[in-house]
């Protein structure tokens, strides 16, 4: 460490940035439920946040939507080619349509074998027992009836009886009932509606995730002439190794360039004759990684470059 | 081998193969289910399962590549669901609620519905005898715009009763007006306000008997209870009893909510949830062949003695259907 009189600014701003990765860390930490497995094996399962909640129940009933919409344009163009009245027989279809899907539409998908609808498989979200036993079709009907309670009903009320003189406050009072039940799951922990308290469910984020080449492949793009010294591959934690990872997997040519070159300037490394970013970077990961996973091994976990023992 | 290649990346070269196999196996299954597999996927899969955890185990501990151990935490997630998930075809399933879980339901909970019966048909005969002594009673529980009131003529109300003229849509008409008039939703709410100790159900039951008390009395005053009865029961046998259940179920909610005993207040909510969960999807279809009944049942029929008949029919049929005791209770799987 540098002399303690003469901390410049940009030692203040990293730390300000490491602080804040940290609570973000912490955030994310809550987010997870260990389930043990028969095996005794433990799996961490993300809870999804309400934001995805909300997103794959828009989703869902836009969906719900459109599902109706285009089966009463059907029935009441293949009614009205027949009939003056299609439109009326059409409507009559509609309200039974409506009432089936309605009921049915979240159970059937969630009873189905990827326990989701299609709006919560779209955001990698699924239903699951909360305490890792299996997910029984009573819970998810119990879970979704409630629904009902907690979103359907009171809209129904307000949007019928709105137009008819019904006291404002009534209104109010309605939408509040709503609100306070659409926005139950941002006041506990585990992001439950009421629904998922009676059933005993919860929702859980697990999206694919595909396995991807490892970067540190045998035949490396140097040819395995680019060293490092330990000194070199000191300076960087498992933080920065990850954040590498996700450079070298995702990001463009430039960037890449930007990367190796800040990293070449901090660990003073001289280029070899004809090595590109890639090469070095490809090279600078597959020996931080090894270097960190040893003292992994040994019980020496270096979380980030500043981390220093 | 070159010198780079390190401890996690020849654990992954060994396995990978295993958790590709695995992964193709689940991905047949969430699409395909059990039966898109073959024999020897089946075989294979407890063992590549297990090793997939284990991996996954390990991996946390030696491995600094994210997409490896977020790969495997899926994958383990996807296989475990599977592997200790539900396992019943939705084909079976609902054989399976119909033969036997339905009715076992409905009978395991003879106290709540007595309960739910009791506030409907005592706050009924409340009204009725109320509004059969004085007739201003019935403005205090109904609104002006019906037609069928204390000051209707005997025969505006007996009008009201039978249908002469027959058109298929205002038969469809009624009966999708039917599911959305105002008992299937009281059905669900009475079910879903249960939690808070079951006083909004019972509040729920008493008004709608109430409701129906008062009516039944106007007509009763002008000779026409026995017409009403019979108009009123064809579907309503099975209306009333669908929300009857329905309060049952939510006094099953509410009372695992006030009394949890030894359990956790949410632990026997969850428990009790589960059981009525079976009660209120019967309501709803039950509900369903209530609306089939009154929206052509009852426009078909304008004979009063045929009206009681299936009323009467279908009271038989529901009450032997929940109640007469059944033998031979296999294993339940869900």
């Amino acid at each position: 460490m540098t002399d303690a009189t003469t901390i410049d600014a940009s030692a203040v701003e990293d730390g300000k940035r490491r602080r804040a990765r940290m609570r973000y860390l912490e955030q994310m930490a809550k987010r997870n439920r260990t389930l043990v497995t028969p095996e005794g094996a433990a799996l961490n399962l993300k809870i999804s946040t309400f934001g995805e909640r909300f997103g794959a129940f828009l989703l869902d009933l836009g969906l719900q939507f459109i599902l109706i919409f285009v089966t009463i344009w059907a029935i009441a163009t293949v009614a009205g080619a027949m009939d003056v009245r299609g439109w009326q027989i059409a409507g009559a279809l509609a309200q039974v349509l409506i009432f089936f899907i309605r009921n049915f539409y979240f159970i059937f998908f969630e009873i189905g074998r990827k326990a989701a609808t299609p709006g919560k498989r779209a955001l990698g979200l699924r239903v699951a027992d909360r305490r890792g036993g299996r997910l029984t079709a009573n819970a998810v009907i119990a879970r979704n009836f409630l629904r009902e309670l907690e979103f359907f009903l009171p809209l129904t009320v307000l949007f019928s009886f709105g137009a008819e003189g019904v006291d404002t406050w009534i209104n109010w009072l309605l939408l509040l009932w709503c609100a306070i039940f659409a926005l139950f799951p941002l006041f506990n922990k585990d992001k439950l509606r009421i629904g998922d308290l009676v059933a005993g469910t919860m929702v859980i984020h697990a999206p694919k995730v595909r396995l991807l080449k490892d970067i540190a492949s045998v035949e490396p793009l140097d040819g395995g002439t680019i060293k490092f010294s330990t000194e070199q591959l000191d300076v960087y934690g498992i933080h920065e190794l990850h954040v590498l990872e996700d450079v070298l997997r995702q990001s463009t040519d430039e960037i890449k360039t930007n990367v190796a070159d800040r990293i070449a300037k901090k660990i003073g490394h001289t280029p070899v004759a004809g090595e590109t970013a890639l090469a070095f970077l490809e090279a600078y990961y597959a020996g931080l990684r090894r270097r960190l996973e040893q003292r992994m091994l040994f019980g020496d976990r270096k979380e980030d470059k500043f981390d220093r023992r | 081998m070159s010198e780079r290649v390190m401890k996690s990346y020849r654990f992954r070269e060994e396995r990978e193969a295993d958790w590709a196999e695995l992964d193709r196996i689940i991905k047949l299954a969430e699409s395909k289910g059990v039966g898109g597999l073959t024999d020897d996927d089946l075989a294979d899969l407890p063992h590549l399962y297990r090793q997939a955890v284990s991996s996954l185990s390990v991996a946390r501990n030696i491995s600094l590549d994210q997409n490896v151990v977020a790969y495997l935490e899926t994958l383990c997630a996807r296989a475990y669901f599977f592997v200790y998930g539900t396992r019943a075809r939705m084909g079976e399933r609902i054989a399976q609620f119909f033969a036997r879980d339905w009715p076992a339901a409905v009978s395991a909970t003879r106290g709540p519905t007595l309960l739910a019966f009791l506030c409907l048909f005592g706050g009924a005969l409340l009204a009725f005898f109320l509004t059969l002594n004085d007739s201003e009673w019935y403005w205090t529980f109904h609104s002006g715009w019906d037609s069928r009131n204390p000051n209707a003529t005997y025969e505006q109300l007996r009008d009201t009763l039978y249908t002469e003229d027959l058109n298929i849509v205002d038969m469809l008409g009624a009966f999708a007006a039917q599911l959305f008039s105002h008992n299937s939703g009281i059905a669900i709410f009475a079910f879903a306000l249960g939690f808070a100790f079951g006083i909004p159900t019972a509040v729920l039951l008493i008004y709608n008997g109430v409701y129906l008390g008062s009516f039944y009395a106007v007509f009763w005053q002008k000779g026409l209870a026995y017409e009403l009865t019979g108009w009123l029961f064809i579907h309503g046998v099975t209306e009333l009893f669908a929300i009857v259940l329905a309060g049952a179920a939510g006094f099953m909610i509410g009372g695992a909510v006030a009394f949890p005993g030894r359990k956790s207040r949410l632990q026997s909510m969850r428990e009790s949830g589960e059981k009525a969960a079976m009660v209120i999807i019967g309501a709803v279809i039950m509900l369903f062949i209530a609306a089939l009944l009154e929206g052509f049942g009852r426009q078909l029929i304008n004979d009063d003695t045929v009206r009681y008949a299936i009323a009467g029919t279908s009271l038989v049929l529901w009450m032997s259907y929940f109640y007469l005791p059944r033998r031979g209770e296999v294993d339940r799987r869900d």
